[in-house]
């Protein structure tokens, strides 16, 4: 057995404790130990954005943090975005948009894309684009993605 | 969109509802093959050779099985002796059991690097991770060869002592009977090719390379087995393909497939590179040794090293024209990388090369190689983008040479019905000169470009398409909704497409239509999701389905009515209407109506049938790119991109332009940064995703897109395919820009700083 220790963090908003190997990133605690697995693993090593989080209102790659950073920290994943009676501006301008198709990377660019919302609510074109560059995506060429994102920007302000 | 007038009215079919597993996939709740979670799962790894060129002499797993929580490690003899039965890779690739299971598990030789030669499973990830380690493999290193040129060539090593060159090209010499790296050769041709150079006014012959590329789905590979104890074995898995998984998991592990069920998850991405087994039968023996359920994943530098990226290749391409820019002959030569075992896809390639054009004279030879590196898979147009890269340079050089329009002289030799193809079929209906003619006429084409360093280019881009089997079944709910339940695995929107199909083919709205995808013990027979057949082939499964319910629905409105069968109508609007009744009122019923009243009038309907359609549409594509070339860092930014194509029918348009912006931006990383470097070790140097440069959005602008709508006779809704063509022209179109803007042309892909720098330095000499 390898060495286990016992977190506290605060999970889309839920106080949670749960157990991790001493060498699991956030990625594999969220995944493998608390059973979100709505943040997804493209590379495990910082290059792909699909598991993109927010903790602490900062934007990380979960699988470049380590659990045993967690404690104490208030983390969002996709699973915590959407309201109890609905989807987000955002989520449903993803819908309408056809901003995915396969959906591997929804997760990391919708969270990528709440936490850019949050602290520039009117990003132009190129300021979406230089955010979102951390994040890949293989099946949609970006170009709704982006429109997406220009969608819940414009709805929020109306 | 450019609609043909040949194109009908429809209500459901070119509109844009929210695909039915939308909320799913925004909301994170989606399950993919990497989020199955079993009790009791044990993790499994694969130990992988150092080496792109080895015997293997000795392997020793006492150390890692000694290792607390390692339940099993697994060699190439843990599986059953494979024979060489055909087995089929999806997109006309075919292997043998014997080569299959090699790049699954090597027995006495690896052949590239990465290849696997253990595996090991534990009841942790981190615990088999620490396992690979302990297992000691001896290898005798071998010299590497990984370029197709050398492989050639009679100095290079031999990757198999029993290979021979399969010819299937006629007339040519009898193979010889010593070991070769070129594994076939093929050769197709029409007309006379050397009164077609001397009929020509100006002849250009140019030589192009391209590197390996990777299919880059964000979701590494996966697979889970659970081997029960009365035999049976499931397999939950990312792929393109359930029933072929099946088929390939029965003959690798000798089992019938009744046996086996095969349950697809949401797939992240495929790209044709998840037609292959890589990691399912391995799960599946450690499943079977340990009696627990076994998961395993890939990184991503296995992916990047030991999936199937597409051919590297060698091409030569001579074509002759006259004056007035009738092409007049061409001779195409395309060498390309197999991979350590033969099956490249140079034969789809080959028929892609020319097919833009109505060519009178022509020679085109293809070899498959076999080279130090992972087996290729297919990837979108498997074959096309390299052939067509050179084929649309020479054309595009010989337009300037001529100073014709590069359009209009693409316009005056385009294919079109009845010209013959490389295979001897001659083309149906085709778009070819409605894409031209759209790509003339677009405000794009028509701007001015301004600025230094700036250019314009254009190429076309072609793919067949291909048809196959396809099941479904779909229930009436009381509610008036339907259950339909299809094997069809669903990439990039579907279950969106078939569920409109479905209700364009019933009158109804397609949020009436509730897909699901299940595994293969749940529906009949269904063929892969690549080649651009899925919409094509489900639609036609969507159509007869959607008679056979007309059919049994107005059979019981005549039932419920009490009037005979044949004067009763199922309408387009989807309501039933039958003879007027005793006070002269016309009797109609909606969709919803009976579906309500089925319980009480004999019971509820359903229907479920197999389809297996050929006559998938061929379709053409045609990209306009404008450039910006830095000279001082040799960097290329694309500015602007239009993408037009014959889509046949548009069904989901949001979709069908998602699938031409992903081509394109594929393409363009072929085109510009994505490259696969190897040591002179045939070792990759670059396996990542910070390495291979994959475009990001900031290296890409918004793609607009066209759509051409030239409906397939061959298809109830007229659909085409329309997944692979758009990567096809974003090489040659980009070619074409930077030797607008700097005017020198550039044979290599991709077109890296490196390559602008070191053809900029050339010219100044
Ligand atoms: S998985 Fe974390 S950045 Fe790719
Ligand atoms: S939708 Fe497939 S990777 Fe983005």
């Amino acid at each position: 057995m390898t060495e286990r220790i016992i977190i506290t963090a605060t999970i889309n908003d839920e106080e949670t404790q749960f157990m991790a190997d001493m060498r699991d990133s956030l990625l594999d605690a969220l995944r493998e130990r608390i059973g979100l697995t709505g943040t997804k693993e493209g590379c495990n090593n910082g290059n792909c954005g699909a598991c993109a989080v927010i903790m602490d209102g900062r934007l990380v790659n979960s699988c470049c943090v380590m659990a045993a950073e967690v404690e104490g920290s208030e983390i969002t994943t996709v699973e915590g975005l959407a309201e109890a009676d609905g989807l987000t501006p955002l989520q449903e301008a993803f819908l309408e948009e056809a901003a995915l198709q396969c959906g591997i990377c929804t997760p990391g660019f919708l969270v990528a894309s709440k936490a850019l919302l949050d602290v520039n609510p009117h990003p132009s074109e190129h300021e979406i684009r230089f955010w979102l560059a951390g994040n890949l995506c293989r099946c949609t060429g970006y170009d709704k993605i982006i429109r997406a994102v220009q969608k819940a920007a414009a709805q929020r302000g109306a | 969109m450019v609609a043909t007038p040949e194109k009908p009215q429809y209500k459901v079919i070119g509109t844009r509802p929210i695909r039915p597993d939308g909320t799913d996939k925004v909301i994170g709740r989606a399950e993919y093959g990497i989020d199955v979670r079993l009790p009791g799962m044990l993790y499994g790894r694969i130990k992988r050779s150092p080496y792109a060129h080895a015997i293997i002499k000795r392997i020793d797993a006492s150390k890692a099985l000694a290792l607390p929580g390692v339940k099993a490690v697994i060699t190439h003899d843990d599986f059953p002796p494979p024979g060489d039965t055909a087995m089929t890779m999806g997109e006309g690739g075919v292997s043998t059991a014997r080569f299959m299971l090699e790049g699954i598990m090597a027995s006495k030789k690896v052949l590239y690097r990465g290849q696997p030669v253990a595996a090991v499973c534990a009841t942790d990830h981190h615990i088999a991770e620490d396992a690979l380690e302990l297992i000691e493999v001896e290898y005798e290193p071998l010299p590497v060869v990984s370029d197709v040129r050398e492989a050639m060539s009679d100095a290079a090593p031999v990757l198999h002592e029993n290979l021979r060159t399969r010819d299937m090209a006629p007339l040519s010499q009898t193979p010889s009977d010593k070991p070769t790296n070129i594994a076939s050769h093929l050769r197709f041709a029409r007309g006379d090719v050397q009164a077609g150079f001397a009929a020509a006014d100006i002849v250009v012959e140019r030589e192009f390379e391209t590197s390996m590329f990777h299919q880059g789905y964000i979701e590494p590979h996966n697979g889970t087995a659970f081997w029960n104890r009365d035999g049976k074995l499931t397999v939950w898995c990312s792929t393109q393909g359930s029933f072929s998984v099946r088929a390939n998991l029965a003959t690798l592990l000798q089992i019938p497939v009744s046996q086996i069920n095969v349950i697809p998850m949401e797939i992240g991405g495929g790209f044709g590179g998840k037609l292959v087994v890589y990691l399912e039968p391995i799960a599946a023996v450690f499943s079977k040794i340990t009696g627990k359920p076994v998961k395993m994943m890939m990184t991503r530098d296995e992916v990047f090293e030991a999936t199937g990226p597409t051919s590297g290749t060698y091409i030569r391409v001579k074509m002759g024209a006259k004056k007035d820019g009738t092409l007049t002959a061409a001779e195409v030569y395309l060498a390309y990388e197999a991979g350590a075992f033969p099956g490249s896809p140079v034969g789809a390639g080959a028929t892609c090369a020319l097919a833009p054009y109505d060519i009178e004279n022509y020679v085109i030879d293809g070899y498959d190689v076999v080279v130090n590196k992972p087996k290729t898979a297919a990837y979108r147009a498997p074959g096309a983008p390299a052939a067509e890269f050179a084929v649309e340079s020479v054309v595009n050089e010989i337009a300037k040479q001529l100073d014709i329009d590069p359009i209009d002289l693409r316009l005056k030799n385009a294919a079109k019905e009845g010209t013959p193809r490389p295979t001897g079929q001659k083309f149906g209906r085709i778009g070819a000169v409605e894409v031209m003619q759209a790509m003339k006429d677009h405000p794009h084409y028509k701007s001015e470009i301004q600025g230094p360093d700036r250019g314009r280019g254009v190429a076309m881009g072609f793919w067949g398409n291909v048809g196959g089997e396809r099941s479904a079944t779909a229930a009436i709910n009381p509610d008036g909704t339907i259950k339909l339940v299809v094997g069809n695995v669903d990439i990039g929107g579907t279950r969106a497409a078939m569920a409109m199909m479905l209700a364009e083919t019933l009158g109804i709205s397609a949020e009436q239509v509730h897909p699901h995808v299940v595994g293969t013990d749940d529906i009949g027979a269904t063929g892969l999701t690549g080649g651009s057949s899925s919409a094509f082939a489900i639609g036609w499964t969507m159509y007869e389905l959607g008679l056979e319910l007309r059919k049994k629905l107005t059979e019981r409105a005549a039932r419920i009515w009490e009037v005979p069968e044949d004067q009763v109508t199922y309408g387009d609007d989807g309501v039933i209407r039958g003879p007027a009744d005793a006070e002269g009122k016309p009797r109609e019923m909606s969709f919803k109506e009976i579906a309500g009243r089925l319980a009480r009038t004999g019971g509820a309907i359903s229907a479920g049938l197999t389809t297996q359609k050929q006559g998938a549409g061929p379709a053409y594509g045609g990209h306009i790119v404008d450039v910006e070339v830095d000279r001082e860092t040799g960097k290329v930014t694309i500015l602007r991109y239009t993408a037009v194509q014959d889509v046949g029918t548009a069904i989901h348009p949001s979709y069908v332009e998602g699938q031409i912006q992903g081509g394109v931006a594929q393409g363009v990383g072929m085109a510009l940064t994505e490259e696969y470097y190897w040591g002179p070790d045939g070792r990759m140097q670059n396996a990542s995703f910070l390495d291979y440069r994959m475009p990001t959005t900031l290296d890409l602008p918004m793609i607009d897109t066209v759509l051409v709508e030239v409906p397939n006779p061959g298809h109830p809704y007229g659909v085409r395919g329309v997944g692979e063509v758009p990567i096809v022209p974003p090489m040659p179109a980009i070619q074409a820009a930077i030797a607008d803007a700097i005017g020198v042309n550039l044979y290599k892909a991709p077109m890296s700083p490196r390559v602008v720098l070191e053809a900029l330095l050339d010219k100044e000499r």
